[in-house]
């Protein structure tokens, strides 16, 4: 397929079609209506189902009945729809069910604001609802690699008959970049066939019932240790990142992902000119977080600055890859408010210069 | 000469600028609601619930104290309001998302148990504030985002009339349907508005007045257009009128066949 | 006699007012407001007969009516 001008919420909606995904279950929220409306025109064109749902519990659950079917499904909301649908999340984990779940983050705390944030970092990566639970969450800065994220997404999702949550704000749904869909793309995990699958008892396997309730205590612990050596494998073997920026000794590490990654490596460019040594790491699972990647390149610079569109989530999980052994700097917009390349270039100037006080979360 | 003003703006209406599209209707039954709460001079004892559509930044346009209201909760939150202080004069204001949609338990719930308020129900057959996209209450055939071929009831089923949903329960309420779409169904609106508002005032029962509204943006047509495309497509599917008064009997349900 | 005063920076131009006049007497001026719409303006105050229509149909709360007088006037025929 040539390169096409698309805007992200659309890529993400083709990028699921690409994948195999012919169920949409969603309920409309600024700023991702693209996507229920793409999914709307598009799904019936290849003979797939799209339907609006009476509100994202109801959506939600939805994809649960679909997914128990053996159906590759995803849905689409924003940060307060996304909170509705935390219950069922908790269930598509503990039923082990694969679905994708895509939150065009926007500010918040309630009905907050429509422009972009990334104050649902806790939320995805530390569980939303109850439970033991893990949700393996991707996080791309750009519409292609959102789009690439969506169809692995799927993959992963299969493979560990998990939920993953795809994380963009409302930049990435709202921007229009060059995509490309790779034609004969490869899974990136090896798939087997769905026989868990509930799709009718005629004896060939044995009976499905698709469920997250064990009465009996023993066997609840069983199922969630079970649970908790999937989210082992994923942390040891799905943990992606990407370091930018100098190699070698640095003055300042900065962590940043999605879209603040990229106001992030303007400001790079920038203070490479003025002589700064600055290397990046963007952490692209935030769940798995990238925990020792972080950690090594901190080790080569003198302070570490975390750059969120939130009042401190994913700087929780800086604090605990580095143990203390380096400076944390913060630097944050929210409401809606973007960080611009010149802050970025401002705070690690202070920093460098010794005029940034660090966070201390005492 | 002496000059009298017989039409002004009133009280419980802000002298503001509404963000309203022009020609919706969304502003007249503002209008209408503050200027029953005028004539029963309850303004300063009520307090309205926004819901999440068109209608969220109601709390700038009403002279009232307000609550803000998660999307189809505002039922919930106005029978959390009327519990506490029964002396209150509580309405909500919702579109058909809202009130339809996700708020379905809500609002059956809330008039089931009769709460003593007053939900103001707007029905433009389309959701307004997030661009277009289908509602409960789209007709057959309409077009919207989420349905672009025109709604297909194979797939998404027949309009949902609230009116006759909420008037099958046994608990005494006032529900009513009424319509702006001209000037003179305009004044049976605020009639209906009135009678549902006194309800409250005397603390008879749940009252509940839907309203056919004009969504000239969404609907892609100009304003006097919608009341005409309104006046054809809507007033057969959703018909005017009283259909339950508390004094009178329930509409028990009756089989179709024995 | 009945007067009506459109205030022109509330009007938001959707005509329907315009349309509600059982006589005709408001049309669209040529002006744009402050928010930039062109807004509604009485074309034939002679012909008024006070009946509020346009009033009640307007959304924005944009038109007054003022009231000289005695409501009756007689106009030509």
């Amino acid at each position: 397929m040539p390169k096409k001008l698309m805007k992200g919420s659309e890529a993400i909606g083709e990028a699921a079609v690409q994948a195999g995904c012919r169920l949409f279950f969603g309920y409309p929220i600024t700023p991702q209506n693209e996507i229920p409306e793409y999914m709307s025109h598009r799904l019936p064109q290849i003979g797939g189902t799209f339907v609006q749902a009476e509100s994202e519990v109801a959506a939600s659950n939805m994809l649960y009945g679909a997914a128990g079917s053996g159906e590759r499904v995803m849905t689409s909301s924003s940060s307060p729809g996304i909170s509705l649908m935390m219950e069922a999340v908790s269930y598509l984990a503990g039923s082990e069910l694969p679905v994708v779940i895509v939150n065009i983050m926007r500010a918040g705390p309630g009905l907050g604001g429509i422009l972009p944030s990334q104050s649902d970092y806790l939320q995805a990566t530390k569980g939303g609802g109850h439970g033991d639970y893990r949700v393996l969450v991707l996080a791309p800065w750009s519409v292609q690699e959102a789009a690439d994220l969506v169809q692995d997404a799927f993959d992963l999702a299969d493979f560990y008959r998990n939920p993953v949550m795809v994380l963009g704000d409302g930049l990435i749904g709202q921007m229009m970049e060059p995509v490309e869909f790779r034609e004969g793309r490869t899974p990136c995990k090896e798939l087997e066939p769905k026989t868990w699958a509930a799709t009718g008892f005629d004896g060939s396997r044995p009976r499905a019932v698709i469920n997250s309730l064990f009465l009996d205590p023993e066997e609840l612990e069983r199922h969630n240790r079970r649970l908790e050596a999937k989210y082992r494998a994923m942390v040891k073997g799905e943990v992606r990142c990407h370091t930018y920026g100098a190699d070698g000794e640095c003055d300042v590490l900065v962590v940043a992902y999605g879209t603040v990654a990229r106001v992030c490596s303007t400001a790079m460019e920038e203070l490479e000119q003025r002589g700064l040594k600055v290397a990046m790491v963007r952490p692209v699972t935030l769940y798995p977080f990238p925990y020792q990647a972080v950690r090594q390149a901190a080790e080569r610079a003198r302070a570490v600055l975390v750059v969120e569109l939130s009042t401190g989530q994913m700087i929780e999980d800086v604090r605990l890859a580095l143990e203390g052994t380096r400076p944390i700097h913060f630097h944050s917009r929210v409401g809606g408010m973007l960080v611009a390349p010149e802050e970025v270039v401002g705070k690690v100037e202070a920093i460098a210069s010794g005029t940034d006080e660090e966070v201390t979360h005492a | 000469m002496p000059e009298t003003v017989v039409f002004s703006r009133p009280e419980s209406l802000l002298p503001v600028t509404t963000h309203y599209c022009p020609g919706c209707t969304h502003g007249v039954i503002h209008r209408l609601v503050a200027e029953v709460l005028d004539e029963l001079g309850v303004r300063e004892r009520t307090v309205g619930v926004a819901p999440v559509g068109c209608a969220v930044l109601a709390y700038n346009y009403f002279n009232t104290d307000f609550h803000e209201a998660s999307h189809g909760r505002a039922p919930a939150v106005a029978t959390g309001i009327k519990r506490a202080r029964p002396d209150l004069v509580v309405f909500t204001y919702q579109g058909d998302g809202d009130l339809a949609s996700i708020g379905m338990a809500e609002i059956v719930h809330c008039a089931n148990r009769g709460e003593k308020v007053t939900v103001v129900f707007v029905n433009n057959a389309i959701y307004g504030m997030t661009g277009g996209q289908m509602a409960p209450t789209t007709m057959p055939g309409q077009v919207a985002t989420t349905c672009p071929l025109g709604r297909d009831v194979e797939q998404a089923g027949h309009p949902i009339r609230i009116v006759e949903l909420i008037s099958t329960l046994r608990t005494p309420a006032f529900v009513a349907r009424a319509s702006v779409h001209t000037p003179l169904h305009t004044v049976g609106a605020k009639e209906m508005l009135r009678r549902a508002f006194s309800y409250q005032v005397r603390g008879t029962c749940f009252t509940l007045v839907e309203i056919l509204s004009t969504c000239p943006t969404n609907w892609g047509i100009p304003p006097a257009e919608s009341t005409r495309w309104l006046e054809k497509n809507m007033l057969p599917y959703y018909p005017l009128g009283v259909f339950k008064v508390p004094e009178g009997e329930s509409r028990a349900p009756r089989p179709l066949e024995q | 006699m009945p007067q009506i005063v459109i205030e022109p920076d509330r009007c938001k131009g959707c005509e329907l007012c315009v349309h509600a006049c059982p006589q005709q007497i408001l049309g669209m001026g040529s002006q744009i407001n402050r928010k930039g719409y062109f807004y509604a303006e009485v074309v034939e105050a002679r012909r008024c007969i006070g009946c509020r229509l346009c009033c009640i149909a307007c959304p924005d709360v944009a038109i007054e009516m003022r009231v000289h007088g005695t409501m009756y006037h007689y106009f030509s025929y």
